[in-house]
């Protein structure tokens, strides 16, 4: 089916601050890539490797990609591959499914998230629901779409934070029999990563539906995704300093969740804290709390577990509240506290 | 006696030239029926095309009676369904097809079983014609594990190789087949797809959307409005600016053909498929047909037409009598013959009824089934969290 590649947008185009993150030591192999050039890479191999694999969108070919993320790749495999379609969100997406449905592997980028809601409708109903309803014969503003797209059976939905998430998951997502939403945050494409030398490999994948333990803890668990978890990373670099070991970990996957992985962990830690960007209403942290409270680990919890969100607001235009409406790594650092009351 | 009138069907198609040239021949001393017959069929208006289809078209024995028995088993399979609807033994949506018979069996023979085919919701006809048996269209729409779905999809959503449905949401079917046109050219295997949509769709925006790329992109993609004058309740005079269906992809070339005339749609859709064929890019037919049941079941169909224009439809322009005067006419087939038919497939439809009222509904452990294709199997949260389920794709 189709691997439709969604780029998530959070408000205006300005990077405001490129978050400098401490990196482990490793092996000398290991290179620096930054998250746009990951997605360029899984593109190109993907490319390369399955002739039935094509891209289509807006300015995804001579443009070299709206944010540069489909650069080269026009030159290297020409018209039939690459193509860039008119403003019409509806049509192409709706072409895409088609287009999977008669055997092909399209990736289909919408420009921002705000304009994938004019297709939301192929999503959901034509590409989500038909394997479904065929019984396996042949078979749906700036806001958070992890919850949206989370919501809906028959899709995967996956959030990469890293470059090699980047790159790992949109490789699975490509080779996928179903539909996938990959969930692109603007904001970290011009953000470098170490890559290890295993990711650097043309057949490195991320399987979809597992999270990474991004840092062992013993004291609260911080569960994340995309750009929160760097955050999170952050804030608990700034705890340890305190004497407060935060367990960070980077869901990569909205849909199927892997919640065991946050189970072992609060059995672990004893608490929890999920951060994300979207709001909080129905949202991902809404769901991890819930499924928390229903399984095991609620019994080994000392305190709530408690969500760390975006501001129940739309999203703002002036920077200094754009800046306020998403979570802040003092939000994080904060909440750690009063859930462990010190 | 029927080896003969094989052979001399076969012969004299041999000698047949392509175009259609009037060749009426006269039946043989041993042969009962003429082999084949010419007709003339309306002429297509047309849109950016210098030249249309031909003006007669040549029908053999053989083929009509095909065309005939498709067609009144179609008839037969849609009121049957109104039947069991009516009996409760079907439910929730079922729009049914009598009346546009010779839309469906027309395409069918103006293309090849391997192009491909997209409809919206009206689609147990083209269900049929596109290889599945009336006992897997009727057990689907009574929800039996039988069905073409397995009972999992129902009225709108039925298919098979190379027919995409059945598709519930109105236009939404027509990117989709832009998309399975591209795929055709993608992959260079000179098939095409047909695209149908209704006169109610015609007005959507995802519709010209895909006209501007099919056309830019030259898409092998034949567009279908199948024009049964309503909308729902909504006459196409009320509902659209201009009611010249066939003249809406602007840019792109069009037709506009009697659909109650199987032959003339068979014959615009050869002309048609050859354009598109030839690599010219899309092409747009405008069927102009009629209905006889309301939109769907809930829909009495008289509250905005009269029961006199039902029954002129009816008495003059009805596709299977239409074919059975001409094949008798022309003494291509029997009064006899042709009632053995019926009762042939009065029988068949009969059978496929029974069947569809006794085969078991798909088992309980079918419900989380094909949420994914090619996974491991996986669990699904029921109504609580106490409840898992267990699915496999």
């Amino acid at each position: 089916m189709a691997s439709l590649r969604c780029f998530l947008r959070s408000g205006r185009n300005a990077v405001s601050v490129i978050l400098r993150r401490e990196f482990h030591k490793t092996s000398p192999a290991a290179l620096q890539v930054t998250v746009r050039d990951a997605l360029n890479q899984a593109m190109d191999e993907e490319l390369e490797r399955d002739e039935r694999v094509f891209l289509l969108g807006e300015e995804v070919a001579q443009y070299d990609g709206a944010y540069k993320v489909s650069r080269g790749l026009w030159k290297k495999y020409g018209d039939k591959r690459i193509i860039d379609t008119p403003i019409t969100e509806m049509g192409f997406a709706g072409i895409a499914v088609g287009a999977a449905m008669a055997g092909l592997r399209p990736i289909c980028e919408f420009m921002t998230f705000n304009f994938s809601m004019q297709a939301i409708d192929q999503v959901i109903n034509s590409a989500a629901k038909t394997y479904y309803m065929s019984a396996g014969v042949a078979a749906q503003h700036s806001q958070c779409f992890a919850a949206w797209y989370g919501h809906c059976p028959g899709l995967k939905v996956i959030s990469p934070w890293s470059a090699e998430d980047a790159k790992g998951l949109l490789k699975s997502a490509i080779r996928d029999d179903n539909p996938v939403v990959v969930l692109e945050n603007e904001l970290m494409y011009g953000v470098p990563f170490e890559m290890s030398e295993e990711a650097q490999s043309k057949d490195f994948t991320i399987p979809i539906g597992k999270a990474k333990v991004e840092r062992q803890g013993s004291h609260i668990t911080l569960v994340s995704h995309s750009r929160m978890v760097g955050h999170c990373l952050d804030a608990a670099a700034v705890l340890a300093k305190e004497g407060i070991e935060c367990e960070v970990i980077n869901l990569r996957t909205i849909r199927p969740m892997d919640i065991d992985t946050i189970e072992a962990s609060v059995m672990k830690t004893n608490h929890l804290i999920t951060v994300e960007g979207g709001w909080p209403q129905f949202g991902v942290g809404a769901e991890i709390c819930a499924r928390i409270m229903e399984g095991q680990a609620f019994n080994y919890l000392d305190a709530p577990a408690i969500r760390v969100t975006g501001v129940d607001i739309p999203m703002p235009y002036a920077k200094i509240l754009e800046d306020h409406s998403t979570p802040q790594i003092k939000d994080i650092i904060f909440s750690v506290k009063k859930t462990l009351n010190v | 006696m029927q080896n003969m009138l094989t052979i001399l069907t076969s012969v004299f198609r041999g000698s047949l030239s392509k175009n259609g040239s009037k060749v009426v021949v006269s039946a043989r001393t041993y042969a009962d029926f003429t082999p084949q017959a010419s007709f003339d069929i309306k002429k297509c208006e047309l849109h950016r095309l210098e030249q249309g289809p031909p003006g007669e078209a040549v029908l053999t024995r053989e083929d009509g009676l095909r065309y005939y028995r498709a067609m009144q088993t179609m008839r037969r399979m849609e009121l049957k369904a109104d039947q069991l609807y009516k009996q409760k033994i079907i439910r929730g949506f079922c729009h049914l097809y009598d009346g546009q018979e010779a839309c469906a069996v027309g395409i069918e023979a103006g293309v090849n079983p391997t192009d491909h085919l997209i409809t919206a919701y009206r689609a147990h006809g083209y269900t049929y014609t596109r290889g599945i048996s009336v006992k897997e269209i009727l057990a689907e729409l009574t929800g039996r594990k039988g069905g073409v779905a397995k009972g999992k999809g129902g009225s709108m959503h039925m298919y098979a190789k190379h027919f995409y449905g059945g598709n519930g949401i109105v236009g939404a079917q027509v990117p989709l087949g832009a998309g399975v046109a591209l795929a055709c050219q993608y992959q260079g295997n000179n098939q095409i797809c047909v695209t149908l949509y209704g006169d109610g769709a015609a007005n959507q925006g995802q519709i010209f959307e895909s006209f501007n790329m099919a056309a830019l992109w030259k898409l092998p993609c034949i567009f279908i409005c199948e024009n049964n004058k309503y909308g729902m309740g909504t006459s196409v005079e009320r509902a659209s600016a201009s009611t010249d269906y066939y003249k809406r992809g602007d840019f792109i070339p069009g037709l506009r053909v009697d659909g109650m005339d199987v032959l003339c749609v068979r014959e615009a859709t050869k002309f048609a498929a050859d354009y598109c064929r030839s690599g010219k890019g899309p092409i747009l037919m405008e069927l102009q047909t009629y209905r006889y049941h309301g939109h769907s079941m809930s829909d009495p169909g008289v509250s905005y037409r009269t029961r006199e224009e039902i029954q002129e439809v009816r008495s003059k322009s009805d596709p299977i009598s239409m074919l059975k005067d001409r094949m008798i006419s022309t003494n291509m087939a029997s009064v006899e013959e042709i009632k053995e038919m019926d009762v042939e497939i009065r029988k068949e439809v009969e059978e496929a009824a029974q069947f569809a009222t006794s085969d078991p509904e798909p088992p309980l452990e079918d419900l989380c089934n094909h949420i994914f294709y090619n996974e491991p199997p996986m669990e699904v949260r029921g109504t609580n969290p106490w409840t898992k389920l267990k699915s496999i794709s």
